[in-house]
C-alpha cells in the first residue's frame, strides 16, 4: 500500500458521503416515486456483477504466491462457492472455505 | 417514541434484529482483522466501519487500496457495490417517507442489509402500523446490529495486530466475497451476470487502473438484465 494517510482518509470520507447519499436518495430527496423498470433490472445485478470481477484475479493469481496459481487457494474458493450455493449460509461457506485453505496449505504447502 | 405502542414496536424491532448478530459479529471482526493486516491503522479501520457502515464495500475498498488502484476506481467500485441500497431506500419510502427530515437522515445512515430486510418484511405484513410505530420498529432493529458492528470492528482491529502472516489472510477477502455471492446466485440471470463478470475480468486483467474490473461489472449487469428479459419472454421468470 503506497497511499498516504490523507489519501486514505479522503477515500473513507467520500465513500461515506456517497454511500449515505445512495441510502438517503429516495427516503430523503426523491420521495415516493418508482424507479424505472430498466434501472431496477440493472441494479438487481450489481453485487453479483462487481464482486466476482474483483475476486476472480485474486483467486487465480494470488499476490501471496507471486501471482502463481495456488492449488490450496483454488480449492478453498471452490469449497466456499459450493457451500454457499448449497447451504445458502454465508458463515458456513466462510468457515468451510477457510478450513479448506488451512488444510490445503498444511498438506500441499 | 413516547407512546406505549411505539415503545413496544421498538422492543419488537430489537428482538427481530438480535438474531443477525450471528452474522454481523464475525463479519465485523473479520473486517477489523483483514484491514489491520493490510496495513490500515486503528482510526482508519474504525473510520470505514463508522462512516461507511457497509461491509462488502469496505472490503472492496481496502482490497483496491492495497492494490494501489486509482481513487476514482476505488470509489466507483465500492459505491457500485452499495447501489442496491438505492432500491432499499425506494422501497422503504412509502412506509417511512413522511417522517421528519432528521429521522429520515438517521434512518438512511442506518439503512443496512439487515435493517432493510427485517423492516420491509414487517411493514408489508402489518400495513396497519402507524408511521411512528414503523420508525420505532426500524430503530429497534438497528439497536443490536449497528453498535455491535463498530465494537466488533474494533475488536478485530486489535486482534489483527497479533496475527502472523502465515495465516494467509490475503485470502480472507476472496473467501468472504464468494460466501456472500453464492447464496445470491438465485436465478439463471444472477449466474449469467457472475459468469460474465469473472470471464471479462480475467480476460481484461492486463488493463491498467483496474479497467477490467469496471468493464466486467458493467458487462455483467447488462448480461443479468438481458437474461432476465429473456427468461420473462420464455415465461420462466419467477
Amino acid at each position: 500500500m503506497d497511499m498516504s494517510s490523507t489519501q486514505i482518509w479522503t477515500i473513507i470520507a467520500l465513500l461515506g458521503i456517497g454511500t449515505f447519499l445512495i441510502r438517503f436518495s429516495f427516503l430523503g430527496i426523491i420521495g415516493d416515486r418508482e424507479l424505472p423498470e430498466w434501472v431496477l433490472r440493472h441494479l438487481r445485478y450489481t453485487p453479483v456483477s462487481v464482486l466476482p470481477a474483483l475476486i476472480a484475479p485474486l483467486v487465480l493469481w494470488p499476490e501471496a504466491t507471486g501471482g502463481q496459481p495456488d492449488l490450496a487457494r483454488i480449492l478453498a474458493a471452490a469449497v466456499t462457492l459450493l457451500l454457499g450455493v448449497t447451504t445458502k449460509n454465508v458463515l458456513a461457506a466462510i468457515f468451510g472455505g477457510a478450513g479448506t485453505l488451512y488444510l490445503g496449505l498444511y498438506l500441499l504447502g | 417514541m413516547t407512546s406505549p405502542n411505539s415503545r413496544s414496536a421498538f422492543w419488537l424491532g430489537v428482538r427481530h434484529g438480535a438474531p443477525f448478530l450471528f452474522v454481523v459479529i464475525p463479519f465485523a471482526v473479520l473486517f477489523g482483522v483483514v484491514a489491520t493486516e493490510a496495513g490500515f491503522n486503528l482510526a482508519q479501520v474504525m473510520g470505514f466501519s463508522v462512516l461507511v457502515i457497509a461491509g462488502a464495500s469496505q472490503f472492496a475498498a481496502i482490497q483496491l487500496i492495497t492494490e494501489n488502484a486509482p481513487t476514482a476506481v476505488i470509489l466507483a467500485t465500492a459505491l457500485a457495490v452499495n447501489l442496491r441500497m438505492a432500491m432499499y431506500s425506494a422501497s422503504l419510502t412509502p412506509h417511512l417517507g413522511a417522517a421528519p427530515l432528521w429521522q429520515r437522515a438517521l434512518m438512511a445512515y442506518f439503512l443496512v442489509d439487515q435493517s432493510y430486510a427485517v423492516g420491509v418484511a414487517r411493514f408489508e405484513k402489518h400495513p396497519e402500523m402507524s408511521r411512528a410505530q414503523k420508525t420505532a420498529y426500524f430503530f429497534g432493529v438497528i439497536l443490536p446490529i449497528c453498535p455491535m458492528w463498530y465494537l466488533m470492528t474494533y475488536a478485530g482491529a486489535v486482534m489483527g495486530q497479533e496475527i502472523p502472516p502465515e495465516y494467509a489472510l490475503d485470502f480472507a477477502v476472496p473467501i468472504t466475497f464468494l460466501a456472500l455471492i453464492a447464496p445470491a446466485l438465485r436465478t439463471l440471470a444472477h449466474v449469467a451476470a457472475a459468469l460474465v463478470s469473472v470471464a471479462v475480468a480475467l480476460a481484461l486483467a492486463f488493463l491498467p487502473y483496474n479497467g477490467g474490473l469496471m468493464i466486467a461489472s458493467i458487462a455483467a449487469m447488462m448480461a443479468g438484465a438481458q437474461v432476465e428479459l429473456w427468461l420473462k419472454r420464455q415465461n420462466r421468470w419467477t
